[in-house]
């Protein structure tokens, strides 16, 4: 199939940035995006331009790398699916398609479609954790956890950390991505001594990051690769009052 | 006469640091002869690691806690993205919480017989001993494991073992594992124990007074090439899949750091032994990029099977019972669909060349759901594998559910890696080499659920008490830049990063990479021979002169630039490649991963030679003569008596 991609090329943070349209003819429908993008980019190279940079790796839709808005959507039209797993057979011939790079201002742009999401990292280090140095353990069946709290909390824990959430939100929200882990571990035992402490430090985090308010537009559930629900922003709000109120 | 044209034989190599004297016990009394840093000492010392998966990831935070000063590195953007993020099916453990007769001992038992009699028995024991603490780890750090309705930990059969001591968390245990290490990880962060530096890549070890003493490293972002020092190195880099081009690693992954060591004087122990699984995801055409692992746990319910007759191209459906093999239930009577990874792949690639094979280029066969479906019912199957086969219907297009998948096997694992002692390590003092990166623990084949467990030993429990003993002896004087080996490091990287610059010639380095690929697969893939492999090392040689001539990097060396980073790591994927060939080709047996057509019984099967191969080879680089040379590690069973393995 022949199709043009109108791709975001920034050559540095501080680069105005613009799109610009590149024709890929003949490729084919059981290609990946990312592979019709390394199509692409091969042409580029020997045409002597410069290629595009993406973030990738994993290619298989579990290390969160990838991450590009296609057509107004972040991770592109098909639900719950990242842009590795997207394939070219969900387009048609002679389709125009327009690929952005995540837009929010905690995460600026370092070239191209790569952004920079360190600051997800720095709401972990907040408290995104159960303090358990190795050597302390107790024995792993010490604490049994009833199924259907081990059972969420895994549905929980499956973020990836693309940030899809933030870039679909309008106000460049992280509340899903904090609420997801803020979900997974409240809901161990293990995770109870520190629930207070944690979700005021990482929602402090989040703030001093640069990420902007909830307003529950849902938008980020709506874009997540791994289907994380709203509902757990409610779960992470409630959390939240109480510790408020017992600081 | 092979021996004069491709390598030279040095002396023996023995591990130094491996207690004798009862295998129960090694461990232990390694532990207490180990010297200690007491912990007002630590904060003095300084760790680099470079990776952070399961291995370096907790590794980094066990130091951290322990009161070093950690610098961390991964080519990422976050520590959390490392590979062993994507691993899916579980971690071993002998907790035998089943009840089912598992113990420390069949654990490692069952793994020493699984490497097919090519790992070190001490290793082995130890990675065993430390299973159990690994799960207790983890829970407390609140991993999200199956569990019973009793609240208690769920656990499944895996890989052919005959007992359930698989922990997991549904298909994704190596992302709820590795979250578990990075979010350590990232709490030392916070408190300032952990230096981390995503987006930056080794390139260079520095070796000062003949000890590892700091790397070269280059930020991705920028592009500024710098210098960074420590007490010791810990290489946590991962395994060279990708040599193969096409494999289940992630696009990234490399030997880069492995490499550099190894050109250092680090020895690469059996490079060649490379673990091919049977069900991925077969090719769909020449944009391929990567292949997608379907899970192992796919066989137990479906069966494999190609058409009888040569390239018929009709639908699977339109084949009949009567015109089908079902070769694995055919020649494996009594293992049928679930023989080991090795067998089956090599089961399927005789299939393909015997031009049975179905799909594009005749390179898949069948795994057919239709009987399972037919007698559980299609719910039952949905409850499975729901998730599998809506992962294979996202990438193929096709429903699993009307028509049987298609896999074929993929690269997948390497054995192979720097070679370390008891204590990890290398031979070069004060390189440390853990996880997928070291050669230490699966020997020849590495078993389901055995690498998540080999690599968070490491981190966890295996190297903070070891590398206490080398750090003991420090903090080590301070390196002052301006000094002759940190100025050749630093310089034969820039030199390096311009030669590739400079070049500008024709070819992308994607096209190298995908051609080394091709050769690898096709000489050095599931099954080798003498004549392949010999024509391979003539072909990479080649293949090497036209990279440093004909590559194009595009843009500059001071900016974010994919293709330059891809460009060093093809240049050592080449170098690697070599070498695989040259010890597969030296190696004259059939043993685990690595099958060599002369070496076979009269049915077919692999024959291990264990009068002449019962050794660990451990490579130095190539000498100025271009031959690697080789150093036998000689491997003593007292415990588990080398046997034939037979699934038949």
């Amino acid at each position: 199939m022949d199709i043009q991609v109108r791709v975001w090329r920034q050559s540095g943070p501080t680069d105005k940035g613009r799109m610009v349209a590149y024709d890929v003819k003949d490729i084919s429908p059981d290609a990946s995006f990312l592979e019709m993008i390394d199509v692409l980019n091969e042409k580029l190279i020997l045409d002597g331009d410069d290629p595009i940079a993406f973030d990738h790796d994993c290619r298989e839709g579990i290390c969160g790398a990838c991450s590009m808005v296609i057509n107004g959507v972040a991770h592109g039209p098909e639900k719950a699916t990242t842009t590795c797993q997207l394939h070219m057979r969900k387009f048609k011939d002679g389709d125009v398609i327009d690929v952005e790079p995540w837009r929010a201002a905690a995460f600026p742009v370092i070239k191209d479609l790569i952004v920079d999401r360190s600051a997800f990292d720095e709401i972990i280090q907040a408290g995104g954790y159960i303090t358990a140095p190795t050597g302390t353990a107790p024995e792993a069946h010490a604490a049994p956890v009833p199924k259907k709290d081990a059972d969420a909390a895994f549905e929980a824990a499956t973020c990836i950390g693309c940030g899809a959430c933030v870039a679909a939100c309008p106000n460049g929200s992280s509340m899903l991505f904090t609420a997801a882990k803020i979900t997974h571990l409240g809901l161990m035992p293990q995770g109870q001594p520190e629930r207070e402490s944690r979700v005021l430090d990482m929602l402090q985090a989040q703030d001093d990051a640069g990420f902007g308010g909830c307003t529950n537009m849902g938008e980020c559930a709506q874009v997540c690769p791994k289907g994380i629900p709203l509902s757990l922003i409610g779960r992470l709000n409630s959390d939240y009052r109480k510790a408020l109120s017992k600081r | 006469m092979i021996m004069n044209d491709f390598w030279t034989e040095g002396d023996p190599i023995v591990d130094k640091a491996a207690p004798d004297g009862p295998v129960e016990t090694r461990w232990e009394r390694r532990k207490f002869s180990a010297k200690l840093v007491n912990p007002a000492n630590r904060r003095k010392l300084t760790v680099i690691i470079v990776g952070t998966g399961l291995a370096g990831g907790s590794a980094a935070a066990t130091l951290a806690e322990a009161g070093y000063h950690v610098k961390s590195y991964c080519y990422q953007d976050s520590p959390r993205r490392a590979h062993s993020i994507a691993a899916q099916g579980g971690i071993n453990a002998a907790k035998n919480y089943r009840n089912d007769g598992d113990s420390v001992h069949r654990l490692f038992y069952d793994t020493v017989k699984g490497g097919d009699f090519r790992a070190r028995e001490s290793n082995v024991y130890r990675l065993a001993q430390v299973s159990v603490n690994i799960i207790d780890q983890c829970v407390a750090q609140g991993v999200p494991f199956a569990r019973e309705y009793g609240g208690l930990l769920d656990n499944r059969s895996f890989g052919g073992t005959q007992v359930s001591r698989t922990f997991y968390a549904r298909g994704q245990t190596g992302q709820q594992l590795l979250l578990g290490a990075y979010q350590a990880m990232e709490r030392q962060i916070g408190l300032g124990n952990i230096e981390m530096n995503a987006r930056h890549e080794m390139l260079e070890l520095i070796i000062v007074d003949g000890k590892a003493r700091g790397i070269v490293v280059r930020d991705m972002v920028t592009g500024e090439i710098s210098t960074e020092f420590a007490d010791a190195v810990v290489l946590a880099s991962g395994g060279y899949g990708n040599v193969f081009f096409l494999s289940t690693n992630a696009k990234g992954c490399n030997v880069t750091a492995s490499w550099r060591a190894h050109r250092k004087g680090a020895l690469f122990a059996n490079p060649c032994y490379t673990q091919i699984h049977p069900t991925c995801i077969p090719e769909s055409g020449s944009h391929q990029s990567k292949l997608t692992l379907m899970s192992e746990s796919l066989r137990n319910d479906g069966r494999v099977w190609v058409p009888k007759a040569q390239k018929d191209t009709r639908k699977a459906a339109d084949i009949p019972e009567d015109e089908r093999d079902y070769y694995l239930e055919r020649i494996y009577p009594s293992f049928g669909n679930l023989v080991p990874r090795d067998i089956a792949s090599r089961a399927a690639k005789n299939v393909c060349d015997e031009g049975r094979g179905v799909g594009p280029g005749g390179l898949g066969v069948y795994l057919d759901f239709a009987d399972a479906i037919s007698r559980l019912g299609r719910k039952a199957v949905e409850a499975k594998y729901g998730n599998l086969f809506e992962m294979y219907e996202r990438i193929t297009g096709e429903d699993p559910y009307e028509t049987p998948m298609r896999i074929y096997p993929a690269v997948h694992y390497t054995m192979g890696g720097l070679w370390v002692d008891y204590d990890l390590q290398s031979t070069i003092p004060g390189l440390f080499v853990v996880g997928e990166a070291n050669f230490s623990d699966h020997g020849a084949n590495r078993l389901g659920a055995s690498a998540l467990m080999q690599g968070l030993a490491d981190g966890y429990f295996v190297l903070p008490n070891t590398i206490s003993n080398y750090l003991a002896s420090g903090p080590f004087p301070k390196i002052d830049e301006s000094r002759e080996e940190v100025v050749e490091a630093r310089t034969q990287v820039e030199d390096r990063i311009a030669k590739l610059l400079s070049i500008d010639g024709d070819r992308t380095v994607d096209s190298f990479h995908r051609e080394l690929g091709h050769i690898m697969w096709e000489y050095c893939g599931m099954e080798r021979t003498e004549e392949g492999l010999t024509k391979a090392v003539g072909l990479i040689r080649a293949l090497k002169e036209e990279f440093w001539t004909r590559v194009k990097v595009p843009g500059k060396g001071e900016e974010l630039n994919q293709n330059l980073e891809k460009a060093g790591r093809v240049a050592d994927f080449i170098e690697l490649g070599e070498l695989m060939c040259i010890d597969a080709l030296h190696r004259r047996e059939s043993c685990g991963g690595h099958f060599r057509a002369e070496s076979q019984s009269p049915d077919g099967e692999a024959q291990r030679n264990d009068d002449e191969f019962s050794y660990a080879a451990a490579w130095e680089y190539f000498a100025a003569d271009g031959k690697p040379t080789l150093h036998k590690e000689e491997l003593t069973f007292e415990y588990v008596h080398p046997s034939t393995r037979s699934y038949k």
